[in-house]
């Protein structure tokens, strides 16, 4: 045995933070389209508010307010009656007014909770701003330079901040879906992660396990666009802060990218200012007040969500858990698939079909032709025992020595058997009946 | 009364956008001084019992409909009309970030 100090173990502290544009019709502040990722080409959907030009006036979405307020009811947020819009100002070529309209102090949702298997993540707020333009960077002529696309200026997109309650680089993935889930059932997002319709960043340090007190430093990890990708980064800046720590060094607070292609993190160049966004509140923009009949008359509106519907399904169908967390997936399908349930007579069997790929089905379809394509699954032929007797005893003639190991205690042969009387019958026979004439007949 | 230093100034010109030269932020660090003096004297006033005001219109709840409104947007050409430089259909400004 070397005697060396045994090495401190760490935990992970994270917190996560979700952008997620709204598929409303149309932008947050303006009348333009709201379709970036689906516009033919740069700089069609804009006009002299989404421009950011003197003169341009924003008047908020209604749809996109209400749709904010419904995420926070289905995370369990407590609602602000009370809220406005605020000004957060900077330069940035992609930010044409040198403002984002956001919500400072007010959001429009705060205190509620995503449950996990590992635990609880606390939602601290859901507030509404508006995106940016698209930015690429090439080289044009010979001359570096970054082209701007401002489609994207001002599509309505919602911010989920979580409280650091993120033990592993795995719950942050089940935490990113999990509320991606909702926001599909709810119908207000697609979140397609590739095209950076919705893009997490994780605030990740690491603490000697059993500390309480948060750690002094932060590391912000911004701008990933996939569940895959957060896992890995948190999993790499979990072992590079252990590494410094153990070097007696404290990781420096910063905002670092992914490189999936060298599946590492990267420091991004920082400002030398600290961020400095001298907020008030949006003097274009009334602020909003809501009654109590509303919020309620949107909470009626939620649609159930996947975790209910598991455990009605269990109830009412008795389709096991591990198959409903995965058929209650997409909301469309599971509607669907429900109208399966409902006729079929095993419910449960046609989840179990489902999942394990013994049936091919596909939404929409005749769910009486689904339920008859599962009970084929477990259709018997009808065989007369003399018919299967026959069988069997040209089998046993055909195989002696296997016969012989069977009446000396070798079990394994029957499955052997079995295979053949199917095969000899051309039949399916009922296993039980197949089963207890074999053992019958092996015996004489 | 605090004093402004230049680097504050210096701060606030950056934050601004506005370039500012060693002279400006001499008679800048004055000016503010001025203005704060101003602001300090608007301290004095005993604001405990005064509701924050976000706005002066008394105006609640200005929403728009979620519709798209063809008639005020834009045509490309009319969005680019402006830019002192385009390519493909893009405004163009100097490299932001310079990737490796």
């Amino acid at each position: 045995m070397t005697d060396s100090t045994p090495k401190t173990k760490y935990e992970l502290v994270c917190g996560m933070e979700v952008h997620a544009e709204l598929k409303t019709k149309s932008k947050m502040f303006c009348g333009c389209k709201n379709d970036p990722f689906g516009a033919e080409k740069p700089n069609i959907y804009t006009c002299p508010t989404c421009l950011g030009m003197p003169g341009g006036l924003p008047v908020a979405n209604k749809t996109a307010i209400e749709w904010t307020i419904k995420l926070g009811l289905a995370l369990g947020c407590k609602i602000n009656l009370f809220s406005k819009f605020d000004r957060k100002n900077y330069f940035y070529p992609d930010l044409p007014k040198a403002y984002q309209i956001s919500q400072y102090d007010i959001p429009f949702c705060y205190e509620g909770v995503v449950e996990t298997s590992e635990g609880p993540v606390r939602i601290t707020r859901i507030h509404l701003e508006e995106d940016t333009g698209k930015l690429q960077h090439k080289t044009v002529d010979g001359k570096k330079v970054s082209l701007i696309d401002y489609n994207r200026s001002s599509v309505p997109l919602i911010e989920i901040v979580t409280e650091p309650d993120i033990k592993s680089a795995k719950q942050a993935k089940e935490y990113g879906k999990a509320l991606r889930q909702v926001m599909r059932y709810l119908d207000i997002a697609d979140c397609d992660m590739e095209q950076g319709g919705m893009r997490l960043e994780a605030n990740i340090s690491i603490r000697p396990e059993g500390q309480e007190e948060l750690p002094d430093y932060k590391v912000e990890v911004k701008n990933i666009n996939s569940f895959r990708f957060v896992e890995q980064a948190i999993a790499y800046e979990m072992e590079r802060h252990d590494e410094l720590l153990e070097a007696g060094e404290t990781p420096a607070q910063e905002t670092r990218g992914w490189n999936p292609n060298k599946s590492e993190t990267f420091s991004q160049r920082t400002k030398e200012d600290t961020e400095d966004y001298r907020y008030f509140p949006d003097p274009d923009l009334p602020p909003i007040r809501f009654t109590q009949k509303r919020i309620d008359e949107l909470a009626a509106e939620i649609p159930e969500l996947p975790k209910a519907k598991a455990a009605r399904w269990e109830k009412e169908f008795g389709i096991e858990s591990k198959y409903a967390e995965q058929l209650t997936a997409e909301r469309p399908y599971a509607e669907w698939l429900e109208t399966v349930f409902a006729i079929a007579e095993k419910p449960n069997a046609v989840a179990n079909a489902i999942v394990n790929k013994k049936v091919t089905v596909s939404e929409g379809e005749d769910p009486t032709a689904v339920a008859k394509k599962v009970a084929d699954l477990s259709k018997t032929d009808d065989v007369d025992t003399s018919e299967l007797v026959a069988a069997i005893t040209k089998i046993k003639e055909a195989n002696a020595d296997a016969v012989e190991k069977y009446q000396n205690g070798d079990t394994k042969v029957v499955g052997f058997f079995i295979g053949q009387v199917m095969r000899v019958l051309g039949k399916k026979v009922d296993p039980n009946v197949l089963r207890t004439t074999l053992m019958k007949e092996l015996k004489k | 009364m605090s004093t402004i230093t230049p680097q504050q100034v210096k701060h606030i010109a950056n934050l601004a956008n506005i370039p500012v030269t060693e002279g400006e932020v001499t008679d800048l660090a004055d000016a503010f001084e001025e203005t704060l003096d101003v602001v300090a004297n608007l301290q004095s006033v005993d604001t405990s019992k005064v509701e924050p005001t976000h706005q002066v219109t008394g105006l609640e709840n200005v929403l728009r409909e979620d519709v798209v409104d063809e008639a005020h947007m834009f045509t490309q050409a009319e969005a680019l009309a402006n830019a002192k430089e385009t390519h493909e259909g893009f405004i163009v400004v100097p490299i932001i970030i310079d990737q490796e």
